[in-house]
């Protein structure tokens, strides 16, 4: 059983208080914007706030203000890491720090980390942060709040969301749920569960009165990212043998012709003689 | 073999100082974090370090592989006076690299890691092992030349030590080594190519290919004779021991065919993704690949098909820098300018970016200087030979 949040965009009224939750249990000391902490603080013609995800913002709500099918919508987008069930980051670790828990939490473990950032392109989401201010840095991103989850506890987020709009459950059973949501009210959601099939399924699902593409999300293909990369990791053994016995081969082949030739030669010079 | 006067004083001192300016910024990166010293960001995690040190540096020294293979399995006995410096270049290519990594990683002192730590799933884990083999395995096809030149030496400790007992110990195992050396570059090449299959949504459709890793392999196949015509060409000019224009002409004889085939896959793969239309309608990112593809094969394939050319010193060196650059392109196109950054971000490198990686530039040339002073790189062979 893998755990799974479902969001409705539909339920979400932009409080924040998912993103201050966040900040509260894991200790994100308050994140001021200004330039003077190094963050350039612009009005970004919304309540949207702060601009980016970062190493002490693992979580926020994104604002679009939109023309949708001749309506106009104003629609909160929570962005987090999607916990992935085939996770680019978790391949792309050289060191196994990223790991997916049979639970769904994407977890990261600093003692292995080594700051090479490879998780932070891989990631099709955009999502691992880095400490870039800090002389000793390390990855930083939601962790599901795997250590609540493993004292029976609900996420931050999901805990303090005040209309429901964050649920955690089973992922197969927030599917089905999500899937009856749309079936009870099609004119008020779109009949698209974004994470259900993206890059091999996400643990945190979304429903959305608007196209994804519209909030921001990125358009992403039903197969693993990780897909190319395993294959081409999986041809390295026979790469690696095939290469050393060619050469070893060629090697062998070569200094026999010239070792050959060269007793010709000194044959023929003793018949001369 | 004593270096022109001249280059002594202005040169060295202007390589001197732009490696003091590089050390200082890597100090001042060590206090305050990466972020004071780059423009790095969440949205541009991997920046110039990476394109040009890494990318390009690993590519650049594939002259030492192609050129050991050569000589010493495929028995083209003509290259062996070219051997030596693309080794040197070689190792000094992949000394920078690490050098520029331990700026670059967030915890470089972790490093090791690695060792301990194994993803076989990961294509850096796969990059991390090859560095670090291939590093030790060119510094110990290079070492004969360093116990050449202790065994000439005259100082108090280093000349009472017998030299040749390691000499005679490397040279046995020259030829696994030599093999080592080809089968890990092989791997090492291609996965830097691998390294990018991870990003399938954010690499530009003109360069994203599952056949990326032999891509990278070709070119960099391509460009280890064109490096080291440009080294030998050069270090011609300072040090004055002039290379026979047979030697140059052979390694561009090759070149066209390598450039082709490169050509013919890249070309082939966008056509067989129905791709190829990419070409003319992408812009401005259709711009960058013409840029590499007549910059580095186009033009390439056929000046180094004439004669002509391939007779003619300055021609040879000149068709060989367009070959650099137009890979040095490709690379920063691969990583950088052709892949996608999280929405809301700029990248441009900062000054001491470019003041980290000039400053290793200028590390590794003072040391290939050093080199030619002091150790036997040029005609060693025959002098060695001669007294066993």
């Amino acid at each position: 059983m893998t755990l799974a949040v479902l969001y409705d965009a539909n339920k979400c009224i932009g409080c924040r208080g998912c993103q201050v939750a966040c900040k509260q249990w894991n200790e994100n000391d308050e994140f001021i914007p200004t330039e003077e902490n190094g963050v350039q603080s612009k009005n970004w013609g919304s309540n949207e706030n702060p601009p980016q995800l970062s190493a002490r913002t693992w979580t926020k709500i994104r604002f679009t203000e939109l023309d949708y099918n001749g309506k106009f919508h104003w629609v909160f987008t929570k962005l987090q890491c999607m916990h992935c069930e085939h996770p680019a980051c978790v391949t792309a670790c050289p060191v196994g720090a990223l790991e997916k828990t049979p639970e769904g939490p994407v977890i990261y473990d600093d003692t292995k980390c080594f700051g090479c950032r490879y998780c932070m392109l891989a990631c099709p989401f955009g999502i691992p942060s880095f400490e870039w201010d800090s002389p000793l840095p390390w990855i930083r991103k939601c962790t599901f709040c795997a250590d609540r989850l493993g004292a029976g506890l609900e996420p931050a987020c999901v805990q303090t969301c005040p209309t429901k709009a964050l649920k955690l459950g089973e992922r197969e059973e927030l599917i089905a749920e999500a899937r009856e949501r749309i079936n009870t009210s099609p004119d008020k959601y779109i009949n698209h569960i974004y994470g259900e099939n993206e890059v091999g399924g996400t643990s945190w699902l979304y429903l959305s009165p608007v196209p994804f593409e519209m909030i921001g999300l990125p358009t992403l293909g039903s197969e693993p990212v990780t897909l190319d990369a395993e294959r081409a990791m999986g041809a390295v053994p026979p790469v690696l043998m095939g290469v050393a016995a060619a050469m070893s081969g060629i090697y062998w082949v070569i200094k026999r012709r010239e070792r050959i030739s060269r007793e010709r030669t000194e044959e023929k010079e003793e018949v001369t003689k | 073999m004593m270096p022109k006067k001249h280059s002594f004083p202005v040169g060295t001192f202007i390589l001197s100082i732009l490696v003091v300016v590089g050390l200082a910024v890597v100090i001042y990166r060590y206090i305050y974090g990466l972020g004071a010293i780059s423009n790095l960001s969440d949205g541009r995690a991997w920046g110039l370090w990476i394109s040009f040190d890494l990318y390009c540096g690993v590519a650049l020294a594939a002259g030492g592989f192609t050129l050991a293979g050569a000589v010493y399995i495929f028995n083209l006995k003509k290259y062996r006076s070219v051997v030596r410096p693309a080794i040197l270049t070689a190792f000094l290519g992949y000394t920078l690299v690490i050098l520029a990594l331990l700026v670059d990683l967030g915890h470089p002192w972790y490093i090791w890691h690695i060792i301990i730590n194994w993803n076989v799933h990961s294509p850096l884990f796969e990059v991390g092992m090859c560095v670090m083999f291939y590093t030790a395995v060119l510094a110990l096809e290079f070492s004969p030349a360093v116990f050449e030149g202790l065994s000439k030496s005259n100082l108090p400790v280093v000349r009472h030590i017998n030299w040749h007992f390691p000499w005679r110990v490397i040279r046995a195992i020259q030829i696994p080594l030599v093999i080592a050396g080809v089968v890990l570059s092989t791997l090492h090449q291609s996965s830097l190519g691998s390294m990018l299959l991870m990003m399938p949504e954010t690499l530009h459709e003109l360069w994203y290919t599952p056949i990326l890793p032999i891509l990278f392999l070709i070119s960099a196949v391509a460009v280890g004779p064109a490096m080291v015509i440009f080294e030998s060409t050069l270090s011609t000019r300072v040090f004055g021991h002039k290379l026979d224009i047979d030697v140059l002409s052979g390694l561009a004889r090759v070149i066209p065919y390598i450039l082709g085939l490169y050509l013919l896959l890249k070309v082939i793969e966008l056509t067989a993704v129905g791709e190829l239309g990419l070409i003319f309608t992408a812009y401005p990112q259709n711009l960058l690949w013409w840029g590499e593809i007549i910059i580095g094969v186009i033009v390439p394939i056929i000046l180094f098909s004439m004669s002509d050319v391939r007779q003619n010193r300055s021609a040879v060196f000149w068709t060989s820098v367009l070959i650099i650059i137009g890979l040095v392109i490709n690379r920063f196109n691969v990583s950088m300018l052709a892949l996608g950054m999280r929405p809301g971000y700029f990248y441009f490198p900062h000054w001491m970016e470019f003041a980290v990686s000039v400053g290793l530039v200028a590390d590794a040339l003072l040391v290939i200087w050093l080199a030619h002073r002091f150790l036997p790189i040029a005609h060693q062979e025959q002098i060695v030979e001669a007294e066993i």
